[in-house]
Parts: structure tokens; C-alpha cells; sequence
């Protein structure tokens, strides 16, 4: 174990809970903010589409004002992470304190809102919609193909070839959503986790191939969910810098 | 081979398995205080005791020197003392351990308290009653294949099956999960160790069973809502919920709450999805 990881663990076990909710509520305040109040914003960047804003997509004149048009695209992330199994391990656990952590002191807490504690029912009554995860992923396929359409054009700026600092930013942040979304318990399921032998079904030596490693991109699914979380946010407030004029965006070749 | 002496028989050369002798007691300096919870199912309170320190000493080994020097009635059970057999579960400080696994070094400088289970009935002191479990054991449906064993099968095939077979059934994962320690839906609900035990039957190659009914209904799956504490607390590091409960979770998914496949089976007829493959 790291030493982070290690130091992680002394801490108090309301510090985890706690952090989830403030770094979960801020990066929900800030992304409702530019999907919402700044939408406009995507056609004054230069050269990059800011993630939050890829694929562009048009919006009809007819619709109220609040409806915005990334909301067309951006509901299949936040569908997709808000039904991931990791991230819903992290807000039963911040938000609804379903246990806030595993210790005797803290299960003590379980659901203080709750009138008893025998009115729980996990994943059986609302949150039994969780389970259309994998529906979620399916259209998650559509939109990283279209962000990794868009790393590609930022490298091709005006018609010729050339590298910048904010082309390879694209490319990382598109990386570390790839890594997540193909990390995904349901796809580890769809491509090997319903079989039951491998060796009895067509193609199986390669389903166990893939299975095997989806299975070990799969091992670090909760780190994959926030560092891909982090990049989104990093790359478009680099985005909006160069934008403003506040930093150059380095060319690196071309 | 060497041969044996009158002081080693057998030329055992590892003493692990045995209590701390009372010559090694004290040797490091130091003590350790234990309150330790004592009392049965009507209740009870934590007594206080001091155990002179041994390196590496174990918990269990300091519960073993009170019970042989300052509480002969103190209540544990164990049975191997290296971590295979899974009897001295208990609760040391809030949280599930083995009593043979746990360093009382770990806790330097803290107070140790020590509990027994409290997901399920306390017989005396640290001894819970987990009978319960092998009830639920014996519910789920057994292995069941058309061939008689032995089988032939491969290794691609049965690689997965070796994790749960891991599971020395301590119950500690039962013991720290909500549902059944908090919610108390022993009733409803079968726990992580359970799941561990139907992935393995699920997944296995020669089973031809389907349990993805009891799983949803009688096992209450459902229930489970994935928060990990189960993993957490695993002796033998079976990553519960990501290879046993969540794998269960979308089985589980697919044969009742896809609506794509609930619509195949109601113009097909209503007949189950599932093929394993």
C-alpha cells in the first residue's frame, strides 16, 4: 500500500464522505453553471470545444430557455456515472450516509434522516433504476467516439497540421473518459461476465482475452472515475484560459 | 529428515499455532490494556485488563493470556490461529478482524476494545452465535449438473472459481454489512458471504442450476446497494463486491429489469433469457 493510501486510511472516517460531497457538489455547481448560464460559450473558443460542449449539437428555437443545448448531449454522462457502481458506492455513502463508512461508530449514523431503520430498501425500490447502467454505457460509446473526433480535429487547426500543448490536454482528458468508460462493470459483464464457459461458445478464447482485460482495467474503476472527473474540469478551464487571453496556448509542432 | 528432540516433537519448527508461552510474556517491556466486552445476549459491559507485552503478539494471543491468567471464564472461540479456519472473528475497535491475524502493535498508543459480532446473537463475552449463516447456506440450491463428476473442464473455464473458493467463512463480511448488522434484514436478505457462494455456483462450468430468482427474491440482492464494507473487511481479500455481488447485480439485471430483453421475451413468449453464454 502507498504511503498516501496508507495516511488516507488513519484519518478520521468521516473525512471520505466529506470529501466526496464537497468535491461532487463542486464540480456539479461549476458544470451546471457553463452548461447553463454560459452555453453561448462554445462558439467563441478558438481552436478546442471545450468537453462539456462536444459534440455540439443545435437546439430548437421553440424550446424554453432553460434547456440548453449540451443538456441534448450532457445527460448521457451524468446518466452514466450517476448509474456507475463505483459512483453510486460514493453517494450512498457521502449523501445518503448508507453507512457513511464501515466502522461500528459510523454504521451507528446509518440514515439518520430515517424513521426506522427497518424502512430500508437498498436498490429495490427508487434506485432499482440504477440497474439501467448498461443502457448508459451503450450511448457513453457514442459520445467518446465523437470526443475522440474532436481530439483529432484540434490537431488539424485551419487545414494544416500542428501540435499544441491544448491539443495534447484533449487527447489526455479523452484518454482518461475512454479508460473509465471502458472500465465499466456492465461491459465486463456484457463481454465475459455472462459466460459461464468460455471454451463452449464461439469466440470464446477471445471473450475471455477481453474479459481478462476489462477485468484489470475494471480493478482501478474508482480511480479512473475521478481522475477522468478532474480532467474534465482541468481541460476546460485551460480551454476558457486561452480563450480569455490569460495563458498562450504552446505550439509544439507546426 | 533430522530427528525430533524431547523439547520439539515432531521437529515442529513454528510455534504460531500455540498461545504465547508464559516465559515469553513481559519479554518486550511493555503492556497492553484490552477492554474487553463481557456479558450474553441480555447485556453486558466492557472490563478493563492488562497483558503484559510480547513482540508480534496477536490479539488473540493477549485474550488467551486473560482468559488463562485473569478471567478463566472469558468466552472466545478459535481454532487455528493462522488465519484458515475463520472462529475468532470478532470486532476490535468498531470494526470486524480476526483476533489471530491482529497485531496489538496496529493499535499503539490506542485503546483496544474488543466485541464480539454484532450482527448476530451474542452467546457469552466474544462468542456471537452465526448459526443463522448455515441456515442460509443450506437454502441456496445446490450444485446440479446433468454429468456425473469427475468432469473435464479447463482452466479459462474455472479461472474465475478460485476467488470465492478462497472464502473461509469468518462471516465478517456479514458482520459489517448494514444490511443484515444495521437494518436488520436477516429475513430478506442473504448477505455478501452468500453471494460469494452463488458466483461461484453461477459461474461454475458444469452447473446447469439457475438461481437468478432466489437471488432477486429469497436472496434480496437488491437490498445490497454496493458500498464495499464487505471487501473491506475480507481476510482473504475476495474483492466481494466487484467479482461476486456486482457480477450477480447484472445477471440479475439482465434477466428482469432489461427492458430491451423484456420486450424479446414478450413477443417470444415468457420463457428466461438466460443461456450462460
Amino acid at each position: 500500500m502507498s504511503s498516501v493510501a496508507a495516511a488516507w486510511k488513519r484519518l478520521p472516517w468521516w473525512v471520505e464522505p466529506m470529501s466526496v460531497v464537497f468535491v461532487l457538489t463542486a464540480f456539479g455547481l461549476y458544470s451546471a453553471t457553463i452548461v447553463l448560464l454560459y452555453p453561448g460559450d462554445s462558439e467563441q473558443f478558438p481552436q478546442y470545444l471545450s468537453p462539456f460542449y462536444s459534440p455540439p449539437i443545435g437546439r430548437p428555437d421553440w424550446l424554453p430557455g432553460f434547456v440548453t443545448a449540451p443538456l441534448f448531449v450532457l445527460w448521457i454522462p451524468l446518466g452514466f456515472r450517476a448509474t456507475c457502481y463505483y459512483y453510486r458506492k460514493a453517494y450512498y455513502r457521502a449523501f445518503f450516509w448508507d453507512p457513511p463508512a464501515c466502522s461500528g461508530k459510523a454504521q451507528q449514523l446509518d440514515r439518520p434522516w430515517a424513521e426506522s431503520t427497518e424502512s430500508y430498501r437498498g436498490e429495490r425500490a427508487l434506485f432499482v433504476l440504477n440497474n439501467i447502467h448498461r443502457y448508459f454505457l451503450y450511448a457513453s460509446f457514442v459520445v467518446v467516439a465523437f470526443l475522440w473526433y474532436d481530439a483529432v480535429l484540434t490537431f488539424f487547426p485551419e487545414g494544416g497540421f500542428g501540435v499544441k500543448v491544448g491539443s495534447l490536454i484533449w487527447v489526455f482528458n479523452v484518454t482518461l473518459v475512454s479508460a473509465y468508460t471502458f472500465s465499466c462493470h456492465s461491459l465486463r459483464h456484457l463481454v465475459g461476465g455472462r459466460v459461464d464457459c468460455f471454451s463452449c461458445v464461439r469466440g470464446g478464447n477471445v471473450r475471455r482475452k477481453a474479459y481478462n482485460g476489462i477485468s484489470r482495467l475494471n480493478a482501478k474503476h474508482p480511480q479512473w472515475a475521478w481522475v477522468s472527473l478532474f480532467s474534465l474540469l482541468l481541460t476546460d478551464v485551460y480551454f476558457r484560459l486561452i480563450s480569455a487571453g490569460v495563458i498562450p496556448d504552446l505550439t509544439i509542432i507546426g | 529428515m533430522s530427528e525430533g528432540n524431547g523439547k520439539n516433537p515432531g521437529n515442529v519448527t513454528s510455534m504460531a499455532h500455540s498461545p504465547v508461552p508464559n516465559e515469553d510474556l513481559g519479554k518486550s517491556g511493555g503492556t497492553a490494556k484490552l477492554k474487553i466486552f463481557r456479558g450474553d445476549a441480555e447485556g453486558g459491559q466492557e472490563v478493563e485488563y492488562e497483558v503484559p507485552l510480547v513482540e508480534g503478539m496477536v490479539v488473540l494471543d493477549a485474550v488467551l493470556a486473560i482468559q488463562a491468567e485473569q478471567a478463566g471464564d472469558l468466552a472466545v472461540r478459535w481454532n487455528c490461529k493462522a488465519a484458515h479456519c475463520g472462529s475468532c472473528s470478532a470486532e476490535i475497535n468498531g470494526r470486524p478482524k480476526l483476533l489471530c491475524k491482529t497485531r496489538v502493535e496496529e493499535y499503539d498508543g490506542e485503546e483496544i476494545h474488543v466485541h464480539p459480532m454484532r450482527a448476530f446473537p451474542v452467546i457469552k463475552d466474544l462468542v456471537s452465535d452465526v448459526s443463522w449463516n448455515y441456515e442460509v447456506s443450506k437454502a441456496i440450491k445446490p450444485f446440479q449438473s446433468s454429468e456425473q463428476a469427475p468432469f473435464t473442464m479447463y482452466e479459462e473455464d474455472v479461472e474465475r472459481l478460485y476467488e470465492p473458493k478462497k472464502c473461509i467463512e469468518c462471516f465478517m463480511c456479514q458482520d459489517v454489512c448494514h444490511v443484515l448488522r444495521t437494518h436488520h434484514k436477516h429475513p430478506e436478505f442473504a448477505g455478501p458471504r452468500f453471494f460469494v457462494r452463488n458466483q461461484w455456483l453461477e459461474m461454475h462450468p458444469m452447473d446447469e442450476a439457475d438461481r437468478l430468482a432466489d437471488l432477486k427474491e429469497d436472496n434480496g440482492i437488491g437490498f445490497c446497494n454496493i458500498t464495499k464494507c464487505c471487501t473491506e473487511v475480507c481476510p482473504v481479500d475476495i474483492k466481494i463486491t466487484d467479482n461476486s455481488i456486482i457480477p450477480l447485480k447484472e445477471r440479475v439485471a439482465s434477466e428482469f429489469y432489461d427492458p430491451a430483453k423484456w420486450l424479446m421475451r414478450k413477443i417470444r413468449g415468457n420463457g428466461s433469457s438466460r443461456n450462460g453464454n
